[in-house]
């Protein structure tokens, strides 16, 4: 079986800035968490975005879940990212006008390869209940708190299902107790549905709880 | 494509003082011209058909524009008076009916004009309520005059004083109500007619008092002999017309050379017409002969210019708006980068993001639209009453 990610030889750079990301190879298999910690700079959130297919690559090979993103056209990483990809930001990213329910529901108001119905409704009503936010859908994401706007933002990635899930400091804005819960509901939804999880930190205290961490020190040297 | 509008609606609803000002803005840029136009076009209809309907109007020499506007929408300064001479003249030559007019006083700020029977046939002002005039002292209302001072027949309506400091005038006169007219939407259902004799009456031309003859008014008589009677300040004068005191109701002096501000002249062809047109328009008259039409055709003139100048002026300010409203589009699309960078990391489509920002611009610019619609239709209703409540202040 193919692994879920698959770089090799990858060479990015933003236009031409002085900021380069090599790496010569990297596989992660399905069904693992993967942490990725260094210094900041160091191309941690560039390799999500490679992976989503946010940006494709100068050069090499990325591969998710068995595509060459890069290779596909931007439509068709588009199509892919919304499908395949839930991803999970450090501010959050929700959308100030729209309520709770309707930021989880977003990615299928917001693109046509989806389709919103009665079961994806129910759906998003049971991953509410189940991180604690099921009380608060008709709210604005300026009335809830830190830790319960990263619930909605993780529910709004997992609705879709995908097979991988990309957080990119998902608990950096977080208190300790909120950190805590925000990083069992992600872990909870990979052990549940036996999918893969690249998630960026700063905070060394949670790396035990992943299956691999990734220093990005090795990909500067590189 | 649903589901895009829907995060544009609710993008204008959260954002709805932003929303709302933004629709102001360009509502009123875009009623502004179109009911100021619509006004301009009401008032001219309305000045221009009572002009139309009013063949030529007689008044003393002076400002034809404020003979014609008290003539015949009874408002502006009181002009020069004529004499009552005129009228039975301008009778005498056979060439035309003439109707007088005396537009002088008025009553809790509604106009009491004096005129003739004659002017409710030239005009086709009916009574709904009550009946005509037919004696001394009574009155007949416009309908606005009776809705607005809830009088009807059998009430009574006082003229008021030109002046409070005026103490040697005369007396405030109290008018029976006979009728009410039906509504016409012109400047008549603004006015309380009088016959003409109680308009000199109001004036003090005409007066009634205690008959001196009469033993219980021998103690104000000062002095009598064969043709005088002289009498002091506490015999009673009459401030009411009645049926008891009517006959005691007298002019003094000649009724023609009482005062009458204008007379409507209805030559019977246009050749009485014209012909009457040439008598007056000489140079030693000391009356003028004006047709209202092209007196209001002149002022019409000037509205339309400043019309003109208006419209360009809501025009440029319009184009600043809209560019005012592009701008603060194009900033709030800044501002917005990262509210649109996330559409797209999750999946957004292009297609899907920018239906979002122009379904939001659309309904704001529908939405003013269809405002400013509703506001020139209200124009177009009401505005003919507003341009009236304005005339009349």
């Amino acid at each position: 079986m193919k692994p879920m990610i698959h770089v090799e030889g990858l060479q990015f750079r933003y236009g031409e800035g002085d900021f380069r990301l090599r790496v010569r190879r990297l596989d992660v298999e399905r069904g693992v968490s993967v942490a990725f910690v260094g210094p900041s700079g160091s191309g941690k959130t560039t390799l999500l975005n490679l992976v989503a297919g946010i940006v494709p690559p100068i050069d090499g090979c990325v591969e998710t879940d068995g595509v060459e993103v890069g290779r596909l056209a931007e439509r068709e990483r588009r199509r892919f990212r919304v499908t395949r990809i839930g991803l999970v930001f450090q501010e959050f990213e929700l959308l100030e006008y729209l309520t709770v329910i309707d930021n989880i529901l977003l990615p299928y108001r917001i693109n046509p390869a989806l389709r919103l119905n009665g079961d994806v409704r129910r759906r998003a009503l049971e991953l509410a209940r189940g991180v604690g936010i099921a009380d608060k859908l008709g709210r604005h994401p300026r009335n809830l708190s830190q830790g319960e706007r990263q619930r909605v933002a993780v529910c709004r990635a997992v609705l879709p299902r995908p097979a991988l899930l990309l957080a990119d400091e998902p608990t950096g804005n977080l208190d300790p107790a909120n950190k805590d819960k925000v990083l069992q509901i992600l872990f909870d939804y990979v052990a549940e549905t036996r999918s893969t999880m690249l998630a960026v930190t700063h905070d060394h205290d949670v790396l035990d709880r992943f299956d691999r961490v990734i220093d990005f020190k090795e990909f500067q040297e590189g | 494509m649903i589901q895009a509008f829907y995060l544009g609606w609710r993008y204008l609803a959260f954002h709805r003082f932003k929303t709302a000002i933004l629709v102001t803005s360009i509502t009123l840029i875009v009623f502004l011209p179109v009911g100021l136009r619509v006004l301009v076009n009401q008032s001219s209809q309305q000045l221009t058909s009572r002009a139309e309907a009013t063949p030529l109007v007689i008044g003393a020499k002076g400002s034809p524009l404020e003979l014609v506007l008290n003539t015949l929408y009874f408002r502006s300064e009181v002009p020069e008076p004529l004499d009552f001479a005129e009228v039975t003249a301008l009778e005498a030559t056979g060439l035309a009916r003439a109707i007088p007019l005396y537009v002088r006083f008025r009553s809790r700020g509604w106009s009491i004009v004096g005129t003739t029977l004659d002017y409710f046939e030239f005009r086709r002002l009916r009574v709904v309520s009550g009946r005509q005039m037919t004696m001394l002292g009574e009155c007949v209302l416009g309908s606005r005059v009776a809705d607005d001072l809830a009088v009807g027949p059998g009430d009574h309506v006082v003229s008021s004083p030109e002046s409070v400091f005026d103490l040697a005038g005369v007396y405030p006169l109290k008018m029976r109500v006979a009728g009410v007219l039906a509504h016409s939407d012109t400047a008549d259902d603004d006015a309380i007619f009088v016959d003409l004799k109680t308009s000199w009456v109001i004036q003090g031309l005409g007066h009634g008092h205690q008959d001196l003859t009469r033993p219980e008014a021998s103690s104000g008589v000062l002095r009598r002999d064969d043709t005088n009677v002289t009498a002091n300040a506490s015999v009673v004068q009459y401030t009411e017309i009645t049926e008891d005191n009517a006959d005691s109701f007298h002019f003094h002096g000649g009724l023609s050379r009482f005062p009458v501000t204008a007379v409507v002249v209805v030559p019977p062809d246009q050749k009485s017409s014209t012909i009457l047109q040439g008598r007056y328009e000489t140079v030693e008259s000391l009356t003028q002969i004006v047709r209202p039409v092209t007196v209001m055709d002149e002022l019409l003139e000037t509205i339309l210019t400043v019309q003109s100048f208006v419209v360009a002026g809501a025009v440029i300010v319009g184009l600043a708006t809209l560019a005012s409203a592009s701008l603060v589009f194009l900033l709030s699309l800044r501002l917005r980068r990262r509210e649109i960078e996330t559409l797209f990391k999750i999946g957004g489509s292009r297609a899907a993001v920018g239906t979002v920002m122009v379904f939001e611009v659309i309904v704001v610019l529908l939405t003013s639209v269809v405002l400013a619609g509703g506001l020139t239709l209200l124009t177009r209703e009401f505005g003919s009453a507003a341009i009236r409540a304005f005339m009349r202040m």
